[in-house]
């Protein structure tokens, strides 16, 4: 394979990407609501009212910022298929792991600092988890 | 869009790769999805243990929210600075990447900053790396953040002194900018994930 032709025609598909990114002014908007998002979120864990939605509003609003740089900014909606796929078999494992470590706390137990098997860890566990679906107290 | 997508010509086909996409990207891609496990396996660990916070102070009952929050603001803006910087180089403005690369660098380190001085604080109300369960799951998650966010700056400061000494071609090299770059903004969609599980998701 002749060198030149293939560094002409990496440098032609790159061009042909660049053709697909945004712009600075598009990347500047998504910038503006991320700052906004970022804004809700501290603002609605200080209001009282939104107590009983406040674990899934900040959950929804964290996804969507994530969503916002990894498609913009890291241009995987105009990137090929396959880095979109490599980076969300990523995400679903590491959702994955965190399954598999709850269950295994909830159903086996774990090595607590008492060096107790179980008891200790699966208490701590419980609190986390339904803490997350609680009323905080802030600390 | 998919590779076959792609309008260029019929030789860009004779791309090394089997899938004809660019091999260090394909790797940068990898390895970012794993690094979602390494961060996903802390993040649980820290939820798993963040009551257990034995006599001392737990991390939650510290968090200074407002203070955090700009910093999450700084890190976000990074991002943008950052992928400015890459819109730089690949219209062929040495001034303008090296303008932003120092930006991005700056507001990583006033981040980092941050970092330090937070965890300072917690040191001296009593919450350390051994003190309880809840410190280690803390610090070592925060920690492997803010490891992950100073190399990113070491080589964000790598590409400006390239670009100085002309190492840098535009637009020729604006792949090693762009890889680099997409290490950053994962760094950036990381501590979102941290910012909301970790300080704003509310313990019992």
């Amino acid at each position: 394979m002749d060198p030149a032709a293939t560094s002409q025609g990496v440098q032609i598909r790159e061009q042909a990407e660049l053709g697909h990114h945004p712009g600075p002014r598009q990347y500047v908007n998504v910038a503006i609501i991320l700052a906004v998002i970022t804004a809700v979120e501290v603002a609605i864990f200080y209001v009282e009212a939104l107590s009983s939605v406040l674990v899934p509003a900040l959950i929804a609003l964290s996804v969507i910022k994530f969503a916002l740089v990894v498609l913009w900014f890291m241009h995987l909606k105009f990137d090929s298929a396959l880095f979109r796929r490599l980076f969300i078999t990523g995400v679903i494992l590491a959702l994955f792991v965190f399954g598999v470590v709850l269950v295994i706390f909830f159903t086996r137990g774990g090595a607590s600092p008492g060096g107790d098997v179980g008891t200790t860890a699966q208490a701590g566990v419980g609190s986390a988890a339904s803490s997350l679906w609680h009323h905080p107290s802030r600390g | 869009m998919s590779t076959h997508d792609v309008t260029a010509p019929a030789h860009v086909a004779e791309h090394r790769t089997s899938t004809g996409l660019d091999n260090v990207k394909m790797a940068m891609w990898a390895f970012l999805g794993s690094e979602c496990l390494f961060f996903g396996s802390l993040i649980s660990t820290y939820l798993l243990y963040r009551n257990e916070a034995a006599s001392g102070p737990a991390p939650h009952e510290l968090y200074d929210i407002p203070y955090t929050s700009v910093s999450s603001f700084v890190l976000l803006m990074s991002s943008l600075t950052m992928v400015l910087a890459l819109a730089a180089i690949q219209r062929g403005d040495h001034g303008g990447l090296r303008l932003w690369l120092l930006a991005t660098a700056a507001l990583g380190m006033i981040f980092i900053g941050g970092q330090i001085y937070e965890f300072t604080a917690f040191v001296e109300e009593g919450l350390t790396l051994g003190a309880s369960p809840a410190g280690s799951a803390f610090f070592v998650l925060t920690g492997f953040h803010g490891a992950h966010v100073t190399v990113g700056i070491l080589m964000l400061l790598l590409l400006v002194a390239m670009s100085v000494f002309g190492r840098l071609e535009a637009p020729a090299d604006s792949r090693k900018v762009e890889l680099i770059g997409l290490y950053w903004h994962f760094v950036d969609i990381i501590w979102i994930v941290i910012f909301t599980v970790v300080y704003l998701i509310p313990t019992s």
